[in-house]
């Protein structure tokens, strides 16, 4: 039988160099992705966890995988450019998924605290990135992290030693240049806090205005060791033409702690799959995320939250805003294991649509196995209360600050419940000037 | 000052005010009573410039503007105000914030300069000591988890903060102890001016012992059917409505 419809991105990765593949060790572990990739295919929406997102316009994308830096210069500073500009952070900047030492803090390896792009990585910490990286991504069947383990180039090393409390807030910016039509970028994170050690880390995600869509398939790992806390922040608002896919593993060992938190503002399609292992008990994790999408946009969360050891606490909140016709969908499976005994986990997800032709799918899927646990979950969609509007109209508030005011309260569910201060306080600013131009 | 002329509104082809007359001037005090379901507050919501009702016929004018094609915030900027029977709770829009933004709206209207923050922290804790407000109340997101009670303090709080030409104040009284009755209507009373006016929607008698009206109405099934001075509430108050209504249908 002849070899049909070959796909080209297998065919680019066969072409690869040496170089490109990195360390000995990572050579199979890409092999075997990139045939779980040709294997699979881009999934469909008869794929069940892909039922209400259509990702054919990825796949009709041109694929190219970025290696190296192009040179480009972006307009603009990435202070302006970021949103979270005025806040002290140590930022590690990426261009097309390639870091960009130039717009760079300078590395951190200091006070027990490691922040060091993935290529330095490879050289000075190669045991330890070979010990962890791909390691949790990799019982996933998920074509996109299948892709992004063949594909990445580079990316940031994070590291926090035990009992090491990082008080900087670590951000790290990717930046798509939007230069050339069809560019992939494929980031790849790791991030290891140490026992009793606690880190606040942003993720963030925003375009340079260019003009080409962008493909970004990225995929950060934690591994949360005993006692740990980690907050991490995810900002999305890439151009409304580009295409978001992220991976979050999260791997939490006893009594420790996770926050994370997602904001999905930009991109035509975007879908953030979390996937977090409660492996040790008394572990917590608490999902958060809002989504405010308007035209044709599509916001897309989907979480396996699994419970592999008793006593262990988990909770979701998604609120989602939306206007035009765009869509929003919630996927949150809970998974509790026979082992998982006194697991507590709930799970919220509330919309407030803006328009009769934007639409929301909204799925809850509870697997336990466990008898005695504490398992709730909600799904709410509705419209603007108008009782409420008359009443702030009729104390003199405008018609479009009412709703606005209403919309705030809403996203502020969500964004109060970031931590730290200053991130907090300023995503809280970004999200009100986002709803000062919904349309009124 | 205020002056409604044979109005009549409904909903969904339903009419509720079947021809209502009222005419209320600067430095007057007026309470409208009658049994329940017979169109009190959808009077007051159509003051405020409620959406949603079918106005048919008839005409509402305030100090020589017409009301009718004003929406509630432009109604609120010339100085009406309505205390809502049912106060709506509002997650998340914190009192302070909430009424900072009605206070200087409405103080932009006026082409008043708007109060900075330190101004207008500084003139809400008087009118809210004014009102024996608990402490957190400001803090707290609007109307969420008051009691009834607290609920209608709140209302008379904003009206005292906002300073209204014309209120209308809806079943303000009930749900409230007899002391919290006492402060709520020394509030209302410190706002009375002889450039101002209010309406009281009232089942009791006992609220007008404090707030002293110069006329009473009967409102019956979306008209006034009675008008007369304070006394009328008395004479409702021990006979009940059924002699007014009877007496209105002899006429008719
Ligand atoms: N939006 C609406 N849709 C349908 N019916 C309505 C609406 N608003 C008011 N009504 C009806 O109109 C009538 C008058 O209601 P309204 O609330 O004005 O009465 P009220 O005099 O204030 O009564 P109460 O003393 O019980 O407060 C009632 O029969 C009520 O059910
Ligand atoms: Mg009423």
């Amino acid at each position: 039988m002849p070899e049909i419809d070959l796909d080209p991105r297998r065919e680019i990765f066969d072409q690869l160099d040496q170089q490109k593949l990195g360390p000995l060790w990572l050579i199979p572990i890409r092999k075997a992705a990139v045939a779980r990739f040709a294997d699979a295919g881009f999934p469909t929406r008869r794929d069940e966890d892909w039922r209400f997102t259509d990702v054919s316009p990825i796949r009709d994308l041109t694929f190219k995988p970025v290696y190296e830096a192009s040179g480009r210069e972006l307009s603009g500073s990435i202070r302006e450019r970021s949103l979270l500009g005025g806040v002290r952070t140590h930022r590690m900047v990426f261009v097309d998924g390639i870091y960009a030492s130039e717009l760079s803090d300078a590395p951190l390896i200091e006070d027990g605290v490691t922040v060091i792009d993935l290529k330095t990585g490879f050289e000075s910490d190669a045991l330890h990135l070979q010990e962890h990286m791909t390691r949790y991504s990799q019982s996933d069947q998920n074509a996109f992290t299948a892709l992004n383990t063949a594909y990445f180039a580079d990316g940031a090393v994070v590291k926090v030693e035990r009992g090491v409390s990082c008080r900087t807030v670590l951000h790290l910016v990717f930046v798509t240049s939007g230069g050339e039509n069809g560019v992939t970028v494929h980031p790849r994170n790791l991030v290891t806090v140490g026992d009793g050690a606690s880190v606040t880390l942003v993720e963030e995600y925003i375009d340079a205005g260019g003009k080409a869509p962008c493909f970004t398939n990225s995929v950060i790992e934690f591994v949360v060791e005993e006692g740990a806390a980690v907050e991490h922040i995810k900002v999305q608002d890439e151009s409304t033409r580009d295409f978001h896919v992220s991976g979050l593993y999260a791997q939490l060992k006893r009594s420790s702690r996770f926050r994370s938190h997602s904001l999905a503002l930009g991109a035509k399609l975007s879908r953030h799959n979390i996937r977090t292992r409660l492996d040790g008990e008394g572990s917590q994790c608490v999902l958060n995320g809002l989504y405010l999408t308007r035209g044709e946009q599509l916001a897309d969360h989907h979480m396996v939250v699994d419970h592999a050891k008793p006593h262990c606490e988990s909770h979701e909140y998604f609120n989602g805003i939306l206007d035009d016709q765009s869509r929003g969908i919630f996927h949150g499976r809970i998974l509790v294991r026979q082992e998982a005994q006194k697991t507590d986990a709930k799970q919220t997800n509330k919309n407030l649509l803006l328009s009769d032709e934007a639409t929301v799918n909204t799925k809850p899927q509870l697997e336990i196995y466990a008898d005695d646990v504490k398992c709730t979950h909600g799904a709410t969609i509705g419209q603007m209360d108008e009782e409420a509007i008359f009443y702030l109209r009729a104390r003199g508030v405008p018609q479009g600050v009412a709703r606005r005011m209403l919309m705030h309260a809403f996203a502020g569910e969500i964004i109060d419940r970031i931590e730290c201060d200053p991130v907090r306080e300023q995503l809280d600013r970004v999200v009100w000037d986002r709803l000062e131009d919904e349309g009124v | 000052m205020f002056k409604i002329e044979n109005l009549h509104a409904g909903v969904e082809g339903r009419e509720i005010l079947k021809g209502v007359n009222l005419e209320i001037n600067a430095g007057e005090v007026h309470a409208i009573m009658g049994p329940n379901g017979s169109g009190k507050s959808t009077l007051g919501h159509i003051i405020a410039g409620r959406e949603g009702y079918d106005v048919s016929q008839g005409a509402m004018e305030f100090k020589g503007k017409d009301l009718l094609d004003l929406g509630p915030e432009e109604r609120a900027h010339l100085g009406i105000f309505l205390a809502f029977q049912y106060p709506v709770e509002i997650p998340g829009v914190n009192t302070t914030y909430f009424l900072k933004s009605a206070v200087n709206e409405v103080r932009k209207a006026r082409g008043l300069p708007e109060l900075d923050a330190v101004e207008f922290l500084k003139y809400i804790k008087e009118k809210a000591a004014l009102l024996q407000l608990p402490g957190d109340f400001l803090k707290r997101a609007l109307n969420v988890g008051f009691s009834g009670g607290e609920k209608k303090r709140n209302e008379i709080f904003q009206m005292a903060v906002l300073e209204p030409c014309f209120a209308v104040l809806d079943e303000t009284d009930s749900g409230l102890d007899i002391d919290a009755l006492k402060v709520v209507s020394n509030g209302v009373n410190q706002v009375k001016s002889p450039d101002r006016a209010q309406l009281v929607i009232t089942h009791y008698q006992r609220l007008l012992d404090y707030i002293v009206p110069d006329f009473v109405h009967v409102l019956y099934d979306g008209r006034i059917i009675r008008s007369g001075g304070k006394e009328l509430a008395l004479e409702l108050e021990e006979r009940g409505y059924d002699w007014v209504i009877e007496s209105a249908s002899v006429e008719a």
